[in-house]
């Protein structure tokens, strides 16, 4: 047998380079309202397409439409847009203060800010959010102080972690927020287990799992989402596919071939692809799937398709691997500008109270961070005791804890 | 009791006990367990505490730490320790660092059960000793019983404590106490007074190491399979060893050890796993720090060859009596 054609090696690339025009033409966007809205209770087989969709609720216009439309309030979406603003302003903040030096890093979840927020409005703080690290929206939705937030980027003597754990690797089982781990993806299994647990246990709580695109590539992934197939786990596996990983466009993740909603379909989980930019369709994709769970129905695999605004974090610079209008030309938009536009086509608020409320926030947000600053930030002011480097490894410290930390002299 | 027996009795007491033990892994459930660990257990306790688990040890463990997080007191079992691999970064990374991370907001009190070690002919893949390399992580503790008494008391104390713990099952001493005389027949355990085995709950504590022979010329420092080793070769040498079965690595036993050596002034460390980075090597740079000035010769290891486990080659490989009696007999001269 020989071969017809020369054989070559696929190496996937991003549609749009540094220098390039921004190419979104690999995203088909339907009209907002055309994507059906089974009941929870569908079978997953008869569910597929949901897959390879996008889900959209609000329209060009700014209306919300369709089956998916979650009918809220305009109070709770007036709350929804004030949180995200928060959220906004906070994340500025403290990508700022590590260009300050005053700590190691950060990373920003600009234009992903709807997702974190469908997520606080749709599952309680009862319920466990394993979290990556765009999604503290989640904590400020939830009344975490926003101080406390930023004692922990500073790692100071406020720090309810002691200092231990790098920026914005927060612990929160207050607000149903898991110890963030830097390994990615490990989070997916373990929410998988948690969820478990809660069944097992004949309790009534759900838990989340949010990972990125890139991070879909993970062991952890697959087996989270066989585990939560197999056991019909009460979990949502959320993706936050915002086109990049670092560097790497989504394709190197697999994202050109098929959707990362449809890796569900394998493990035979039904799964949803929604627009990420749309709170209004994300919230109601997430209240889908927790009703599905908390219906003993199992798991729902959700990919939320979303744009990373920013850097990756503090030690990259996109203009060197993508185009620098990239953002601008993304085709979704932004979260905050289309719930902002939303709300004002219903009459319920307006650009003139949208930027009061943005100063009055930033101020506040300043005003906190002022007061964070006067504890103490990486460099300067009040840490905690170094000898708390020593607790925690175990429930109690063995003997090398108590040599090493005579050692240090503390 | 055999130790598999014994094994599956802490499981069922723990199980009886306390409504969130709950048992998972590879065949462990219907079968239970290809060492027949969990034998019965699914039947007594039912399916949602006692299951079968797809082959990701992986996600074994990580469904185990995440039901851990919330309450549970999961026993996972990796079917050979050979294949804990494909799960160490979440026991590295995750389980180990879980309290640390959220200063005590969460835990991961998980146990993961594994047959260890070699004596089966299971070459390469079904006769490693990894204990290394996750005594050397921070967060983890580390456990290696050798008999039937302390298989049952070590596990039952290791579901009951709040950390994360590996509990390795030297799979050669299962059914009886294998001395390293391939030679000779297979002796069963009911001929060995630990295999006198109580019934109900009782514990051996973490961080104990027991001292099986008492002697004054030299120290031997061993666990597992070695403890038995060991002690043939001291009886067969008629070296009046004292033998220390350290039972737990990590918190290891540090005063006990210290104790024994100052004494004999000689220490010979004996374990399955390969030698450079094993833990023998810790052991030795503990006992140099510590007894230094009572040292009368150059602490000895006899270890795993640093190859991997040649399964035609098991018992040039396994460490027997005689490796050991002549490195007793090289610290003795020296
Ligand atoms: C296991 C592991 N490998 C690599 C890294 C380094 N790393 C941190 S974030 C990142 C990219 C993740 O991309 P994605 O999953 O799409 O999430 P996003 O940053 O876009 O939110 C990489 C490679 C890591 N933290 N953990
Ligand atoms: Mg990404």
């Amino acid at each position: 047998m020989r071969n017809t054609v020369k054989l070559s090696l696929h190496i996937p690339d991003a549609p749009a380079r540094p220098g390039e025009k921004p190419n979104f033409s690999y995203l088909q966007i339907p009209e907002a309202g055309s994507v059906r809205c089974p009941d929870v209770a569908t079978s997953p087989a008869e569910m597929r397409d949901l897959a390879y969709d996008l889900i959209r609720v609000l329209d060009w216009d700014h209306r919300a439409v369709g089956p998916w439309n979650p009918r809220l309030a305009p109070e709770t979406l007036r709350r929804v847009l004030k949180l995200m603003v928060i959220d906004r302003i906070f994340e500025d903040r403290m990508f700022r203060a590590q260009r300050q030096g005053k700590t190691s890093f950060y990373m920003r979840g600009l234009g992903e800010e709807a997702i974190a927020m469908a997520h606080a409005f749709a599952v309680t703080a009862k319920d466990m959010c394993f979290t990556s690290y765009r999604q503290q929206g989640l904590l400020i939705a939830r009344g975490c102080p926003i101080i406390e937030m930023m004692n922990q980027v500073y790692s100071n003597a406020g720090d309810k972690q002691h200092g231990v754990q790098m920026p914005l690797h927060y612990s929160f089982p207050e607000y149903g927020y898991f110890a963030m781990s830097g390994n990615l993806a490990t989070q997916v299994s373990q929410a998988v287990g948690w969820a478990m647990a809660s069944a097992y246990r004949g309790g009534d709580k759900i838990a989340v799992a949010f990972v990125g695109d890139g991070a879909t590539a993970e062991g952890d992934f697959h087996a989270g989402m066989l585990f939560a197939s197999v056991y019909r786990a009460p979990v949502i596996i959320s993706i936050s596919n915002n086109q990049w990983a670092i560097s790497m466009c989504q394709a190197i993740a697999g994202g050109e071939q098929t959707t990362f909603a449809s890796r569900g379909l394998g493990v035979g989980l039904p799964a949803l692809r929604v627009d990420g930019n749309d709170f209004l369709a994300s919230y109601a994709a997430v209240q889908w799937a927790a009703e599905r769970a908390r219906s003993n129905l199992g798991a729902t695999v959700i990919e939320f398709v979303t744009y990373r605004g920013h850097s990756h974090s503090t030690s990259d610079d996109p203009t060197r691997y993508r185009p620098a209008d990239d953002y601008a030309a993304w085709p979704l938009g932004d979260p905050i500008d289309r719930l902002k536009r939303h709300l004002t086509a219903l009459g319920e608020w307006s650009e003139d109270q949208h930027a009061a409320y943005e100063a009055k926030a930033a101020e506040e947000v300043r005003a906190l961070q002022a007061q964070a600053e006067n504890i103490g930030t990486l460099e300067a002011g009040k840490h905690p005791n170094p000898e708390v480097l020593f607790e925690n490894v175990f429930e109690q410290p063995d003997w090398r804890h108590k040599l090493q930390r005579q050692e240090l002299g503390v | 009791m055999n130790m598999v027996q014994a094994l599956n009795s802490a499981l069922d007491v723990m199980m009886a006990k306390d409504p969130n033990v709950l048992t998972f892994g590879e065949d462990v459930g219907y079968f239970g367990g290809v060492f027949r660990v969990t034998e019965g257990l699914q039947k007594k306790y039912g399916k949602t505490r006692c299951f079968d688990a797809p082959i990701s040890e992986l996600g074994i463990v990580g469904v185990g730490i995440g039901m851990a997080v919330n309450g549970l007191r999961p026993v996972v079992e990796i079917q050979f320790a050979d294949y804990i691999y494909p799960a160490y970064d979440q026991l590295v990374s995750e389980a180990a660092r879980i309290r640390y991370r959220s200063v005590g907001g969460y835990t991961a009190p998980i146990t993961v059960r594994s047959p260890y070690g070699g004596g089966i002919f299971g070459g390469e893949t079904h006769s490693q000793s990894p204990e290394a390399l996750f005594t050397h992580v921070a967060g983890l503790k580390t456990v290696i019983p050798s008999t039937p008494y302390d298989a049952k008391g070590l596990l039952i104390s290791a579901i009951e404590a709040n950390d994360p713990v590996m509990f390795f099952e030297p799979k050669r001493l299962y059914n009886g106490p294998f001395d390293g005389h391939h030679e000779r027949p297979a002796v069963p355990w009911s001929q060995h007074p630990a295999s006198e085995v109580p019934e109900g709950h009782y514990t051996v504590p973490l961080g104990k190491a027991a001292v099986v022979r008492k002697g004054e010329a030299v120290t031997l420092l061993c666990y597992g399979t070695m403890v038995h080793v060991a002690r043939s070769a001291a009886e067969e040498s008629g070296i009046d060893a004292e033998i220390l079965d350290l039972r737990t690595l990590v918190p290891l036993d540090l005063e006990a050890i210290v104790a024994s050596v100052r004494k004999t002034g000689r220490c010979v460390i004996v374990h399955e796993a390969t030698e450079t980075g094993g833990y023998g090597g810790e052991l030795v740079a503990l006992v140099q720090k510590h007894c230094f000035y009572h040292l009368e010769a150059p602490v000895e290891r006899v270890c795993g060859f640093d190859t991997p486990y040649p399964h035609g080659f098991e018992w040039e490989y396994f460490i027997g009596p005689a490796r050991v009696a002549t490195a007793m007999r090289r610290v003795l001269e020296g």
